[in-house]
């Protein structure tokens, strides 16, 4: 073993560095041969597509005649005329702001609460939280809960109890439409991400623990803040990502139950917009550019909170 | 009695309060019925009969259960002009197909990714990451300009061969072998073994709870495919559809359609509730280094 270790070594100062590396690349080629399907898949359909989507963003392109080249034109319309997509952008940000921190720290404390308790109960509420995420369209009975007459669950309720005495629109009404968006989407947001916390939590080393309270931690948030947080802090990284991601990216939830578009563009996303102007309005090349945009908000507040984390326990 | 309560909920612990225990189960419980409570009401409707689906005040269970949504469903679906197996037929074939191919393909990527040393690894495992930072909504429009180039309209291809290089199921594949103790595969290519049978006869099989976690992640996505952009033909169409075709009749329907939402969360709950201690053991390993 040392010495293949050795070999190796020398040859990475060997002096004539270009010839060095092609040779060690030809000492993995099965390696690449054994990457080669998965990286061509992704290649084509995620590397791709990003790439088309910025060349096409400096295009006017409705798919009939052959794109044709307007430089910036697509973003000067999109940041100087396009008055619904900043209402689009406002949205976005309302909704992600709110559910995408919401939504993580919500997981993170439920995992950790989780944590506190027996197998069974644990299990069976891990469950519990992870279900909506992984059934589907199970989210249209929001549809039916938030329904406008008094056989919704929620007005029925409100109407039972004599605190409204009129059903209200839930779903079309501007006053409540952010809320009940915001609640819906808090119930979809115990994805992967919860279960990352879930099993960090359980697999922090328990002896720590027993040391931290002979050297004097007095309870559980001390032990939470010093030792818990610090010892999870990849799997928050990777939460983060997965929470950051999915709030960026919400538009057919909304779409499904409070309609596309929605009343007075009170919940037009970026998505939304998007959608509209590549699906309905057949202008690809503006489209393009609204993804260009959605792309580079959501590996921005990415890259941003990546290095926020970073900074735990430092 | 109030000891052996405490007992049973909290595993022995230092550090903690007896009132702070209790306090934390409260909260916990106002968050599962948050969660439940629209979970019980799909169950709940899938077995009223039609006069107790719209009552006032709403019922969250059937004081009279029955099957009758169900049968509904099978009649409503058996006067399509494609017969309703075909539906069923297409999503179970994108489904397993998808889903076998996803993991022998991205474990197959993993694999070297997390135990070689090769050039230019760092820079393909951080596209791969930076790309979990990304929603596949933002490419859409590109997609199916490249699903048109290929063909691949009004093919079954356009929906198995890019779930084959889903991106999450790679990671979390790559962090779990990765895990894997070094000592196996170096004993194993000291023996003379193929990479090919590293991987399929030492990697695999150790592996097991990081491919049933990509099983429900790629399940769950092909199961759920619904009406897609790049499938027209009426006999390719997949179960989801089919099923979407009857809640889209409205308000008479809504029994039949709970029936239906409850059908179709069946299969991944079950396949999370078999497997979920491999899962959690899996994404124990899902932590972003720095």
């Amino acid at each position: 073993m040392t010495f293949i270790k050795n070999i190796r070594i020398q040859k990475d100062k060997s002096p004539q560095k270009n010839t060095s590396r092609l040779r060690k690349m030809r000492g993995y080629a099965e390696d690449y041969l054994f990457m080669m399907p998965y990286l061509l898949i992704f290649f084509v359909f995620t590397v791709l597509p990003v790439i088309i989507a910025v060349i096409l963003s400096f295009t006017y392109f409705n798919v009939l005649e052959t794109p044709s080249f307007v430089g910036f034109d697509n973003y000067v319309h999109l940041l100087v005329e396009d008055s619904l997509f900043m209402l689009a952008f406002k949205n976005t940000l309302i909704l992600s702001v709110i559910t995408g921190p919401i939504g993580f720290i919500l997981s993170l404390f439920l995992a950790w609460v989780l944590n506190e308790f027996g197998p069974k109960l644990r299990a069976f509420l891990t469950l519990l939280f992870y279900a909506p995420t992984i059934s589907g369209g199970a989210y249209m009975i929001w549809q039916i809960i938030y329904s406008g007459d008094s056989y919704g669950y929620l007005n029925g309720i409100l109407l039972n109890f004599n605190i409204v005495y009129t059903p209200i629109q839930w779903t079309t009404d501007e006053q409540y439409m952010m809320v009940a968006a915001i609640i819906v989407i808090i119930w979809m947001s115990f994805g992967a991400g919860f279960l990352s916390f879930v099993a960090g939590f359980r697999n922090i080393d328990k002896s720590l623990y027993e040391a931290a309270a002979v050297d004097g931690l007095k309870n559980r948030w001390q032990e939470l803040w010093y030792i818990t947080l610090p010892a999870i802090k990849p799997q928050m990284m990777f939460g983060a990502v997965m929470s950051i991601t999915s709030s960026f990216g919400m538009g057919d939830i909304i779409s499904g139950i409070f309609g596309f578009p929605s009343t007075n563009y009170g919940l037009h996303t970026l998505v939304h917009h998007m959608q509209d102007y590549g699906n309905i309005r057949y202008e690809m090349g503006y489209a393009c550019a609204i993804a260009v945009m959605l792309f580079i908000i959501m590996v921005g507040a990415n890259s941003l909170i990546q290095r926020l984390l970073r900074g735990i326990g430092d | 009695m109030k000891h052996s309560f405490a007992a049973v909920i909290r595993g022995k612990r230092v550090n903690r309060s007896r009132i702070g225990t209790m306090a934390m189960f409260c909260v916990l419980m106002v968050f599962a019925v948050f969660m439940a409570l629209p979970m019980i009401i799909i169950v709940g409707n899938a077995f009223k009969p039609l006069d107790e689906l719209w009552v006032f005040p709403p019922k969250l269970w059937p004081s009279n259960p029955t099957l009758k949504n169900f049968r509904d469903m099978f009649s409503v679906l058996s006067d399509s002009w494609v017969p309703f197996l075909r539906y069923i037929v297409n999503s179970l074939l994108i489904t397993a197909v998808g889903t076998a191919g996803h993991i022998i393909i991205s474990s197959m990527c993993a694999f070297s990714l997390a135990k070689k040393k090769f050039p230019g690894r760092l820079i393909i495992f951080n596209t791969i990451v930076l790309s979990l930072m990304f929603n596949a909504t933002v490419t859409r429009i590109p997609t199916y300009i490249i699903m048109a180039k290929m063909n691949w309209i009004d093919s079954h291809l356009s929906l198995i061969i890019p779930a084959f290089g889903s991106s999450l199921g790679l990671y979390l594949m790559k962090q779990f072998i990765e895990q894997m103790p070094d000592a196996l595969l170096e004993a194993a290519r000291i023996d003379g073994a193929s990479q090919w049978k590293i991987f399929w006869g030492i990697v695999m099989p150790n592996v097991k709870p990081a491919w049933l976690t990509l099983i429900l992640l790629s399940v769950q996505s092909l199961w759920g495919i619904g009406s897609s952009a790049y499938i027209y033909k009426e006999e390719l169409k997949t179960l989801p559809y089919a099923l979407n075709q009857i809640l889209a009749s409205g308000i008479s329907r809504a029994g039949v359609g709970a029936a239906v939402t409850f059908i179709m969360m069946l299969v991944p709950v079950s396949i999370f509730v078999v497997s979920q201690s491999n899962i959690i053991d899996t994404m124990a390993s899902s932590g972003i280094k720095d």
